[in-house]
């Protein structure tokens, strides 16, 4: 297959990195459309479009404009964050296997989200802030431990893995003593997209836009911290500030994300994963793909979660692991066979 | 001119080097020799700014290096590490991070960026590597790369960590000839070396460390004939002369 076998930057790759690109422009549009247009109740995409400048049916631009625009929103703004702070936290701790949702990223902002929800649930911007601190401080925490205990990628990993596991007993604690906290607690901790507004994606909206141009203008320093800490100093950089930096961004973004879609796993890891063997690892290109391919990956999952049993749904988070995971396994095997790609 | 006035490094309650006092000159190619934990490693990762002193000083161009910024010490003294992670991008884009201390407003490389990239990568003889992914790289193919990064930094030193480690006898060869050439065209050129029959025939001047001690610094010739190599490493050493100059080997 040609788009595996062109994983190296070279000459040409230029144009091969804008073709990745328009093709996830394309699909992620398609995907759009497609979310707009069926689901329970199949809208004609003339009648969509329609709907959109400002005509159409009321009952039409009800489901458009309070049900699937909203979601499709949340999608496309969790899709995108989640892949790109994937992207970031691989980069900064030259990992791999470290993404949101395994170093503790997602669950300090899960806790944090369920904690403000219970306590201060009337403040708009109090829930994407407190995920974004949750984030920060299940970073920081996770970061703090392993250069404790070795600072070794697996400790790292390790660590992350039970920083979650006491974050999500957190969540579930405060559940049990306030279920009526978290609005739809499964969606929450499978990660989904129902009862999504605009007002409440507004905050999350502009956060993750200002973190993602943040982490766009940062993917020289990024790229560098790729080569190891050392490798980074030598050439100039301050790694410690800029990596402290970076995962401050990545937790901003994730969690912003677990402020709209709860505690949605796996895009964080297999986006990056994919995008890296289509467009190489530099960060720039990485982090732009990314973004697109996770706002592609989530919309198509949403609709066929929506799609697959209509009118019933299947919360988006097991349609992502049910897609995506043998996806990822098909990857890996693929590796085995081509290990330079 | 790099000079080292009584330099201690370590860390808290355990100092790795003790009290070092040197001077580097430009244009030589300077070997750092000792047994494992001598503070070979730590001597290189100190002058490139990246471990810090304990005490002592360290001078660039008879400055202190705590004046200048992590930017302007890059554009003074490249350093090259034992190991690295290996990224899955062109050579060319490696050798291009060797720019990243000039990048500047509105942080897109320039011309003279790539061009200073293509003249490091003909002077290491890898322009046919350019567009080659780094881990499709034998050990060999990828230190040159990493000594036209180096290159591609612009500057007066180049310190390397066991630049031959994990190399082939031919690796071996080329990157110590490269090295060589350099130091003839003015750098200098600091190596950690394990191979003491290699340092002896390729540097102008060793540094023998002992427990974070400088033993002794000086020629090859001068510690060839003080056996002074011998006592700290516990190795013997002999040589034959050859049309080539003096080959050395273990006895």
């Amino acid at each position: 297959m040609k788009i595996f076998q062109k994983s190296c930057m070279g000459p040409g790759s230029k144009k091969y990195f804008l073709e990745t690109v328009v093709s996830l422009v394309v699909l992620t549009s398609a995907a759009s459309l497609a979310s707009l247009t069926f689901g329970a109740v199949d809208i004609p995409i003339q009648e969509v479009i329609s709907v959109l400048f400002g005509h159409g049916e009321e009952l039409q631009r009800q489901i458009i404009f309070l049900a699937r625009l909203p979601r499709l929103f949340g999608c496309l703004l969790a899709g995108t964050a989640l892949a790109t702070s994937g992207v970031i936290i691989q980069g900064v701790l030259s990992n791999p296997l470290a993404a949101p949702n395994i170093i503790g990223v997602n669950a300090g902002a899960g806790l944090a989200v369920a904690l403000c929800s219970t306590f201060v649930p009337a403040l708009g911007l109090a829930i994407p802030l407190a995920a974004f601190c949750g984030a920060m401080l299940g970073t920081l925490l996770v970061l703090l431990i392993s250069e404790r205990a070795g600072a070794s990628r697996i400790t790292l990993i390790l660590a992350g893995v039970a920083m979650s596991s006491i974050f999500s007993a957190g969540i579930d604690a405060v559940l049990t003593f306030f279920p009526d906290a978290l609005n739809g607690y499964s969606d929450f901790r499978i990660g989904g997209v129902k009862n999504l507004s605009m007002s409440r994606l507004a905050p999350a909206f502009w956060i993750i836009l200002f973190t993602l141009l943040v982490a766009l203008s940062l993917s020289n320093e990024l790229d560098l911290l790729m080569l190891g800490g050392e490798s980074a100093q030598s050439l100039g950089l301050p790694a410690k500030q800029m990596r402290l930096l970076l995962l401050a961004v990545a937790a901003a973004l994730a969690g912003a994300a677990v402020s709209i879609v709860g505690l949605l796993g796996f895009v964080g890891l297999l986006v990056p994963h994919i995008m890296r063997r289509l467009v190489g690892e530099e960060s720039f290109p990485l982090l732009l793909s990314s973004a697109l391919g996770g706002a592609a990956l989530l919309t198509i999952c949403d609709l066929v979660s929506r799609l697959l049993f209509a009118p019933f749904e299947l919360p988006l988070g097991i349609v992502l692991s049910l897609m995506g995971g043998p996806f990822f396994l098909w990857l890996l095997f693929r590796q085995k066979r081509r290990p330079h790609l | 001119m790099i000079q080292i006035k009584n330099l201690c490094v370590g860390y808290p309650g355990w100092p790795v080097l003790k009290h070092a006092t040197l001077e580097l000159t430009p244009g030589k190619v300077v070997a750092i020799l000792g047994p494992n934990g001598s503070g070979k490693s730590t001597m290189l990762k100190a002058i490139a700014g990246i471990l810090p002193k304990t005490s002592g000083d360290i001078l660039l161009d008879a400055q202190p290096l705590e004046r200048f910024s992590p930017r302007e010490i890059a554009k003074k003294v490249a350093y090259l590490p034992q190991s690295r992670v290996v990224p899955n991008i062109s050579a060319r884009r490696m050798v291009l991070h060797g720019r990243f201390p000039y990048l500047a407003y509105p942080r897109h490389y320039g011309k003279r960026d790539w061009d200073m990239v293509e003249t490091a990568l003909s002077r290491v003889g890898a322009e046919d590597l350019a567009e080659r992914a780094l881990p499709t790289l034998s050990g060999g193919q990828r230190q040159k790369i990493y000594l036209a990064m180096a290159l591609a930094q612009d500057t007066q030193t180049i310190l390397m960590d066991e630049p031959t480690t994990y190399l082939d006898m031919n690796c071996q060869l080329e990157v110590m000839a490269l090295v060589s050439h350099l130091a003839k065209e003015g750098k200098t050129m600091i190596l950690v070396l394990h191979d003491l029959c290699m340092a002896l025939q390729h540097a102008d001047q060793i540094i023998l460390l002992q427990d974070g001690k400088v033993m002794y610094c000086g020629t090859p010739e001068e510690l060839y004939q003080n056996h002074s190599i011998e006592d700290v490493m516990k190795v013997r050493i002999g040589r034959i002369s050859t049309t080539l100059g003096w080959r050395y080997f273990y006895l």
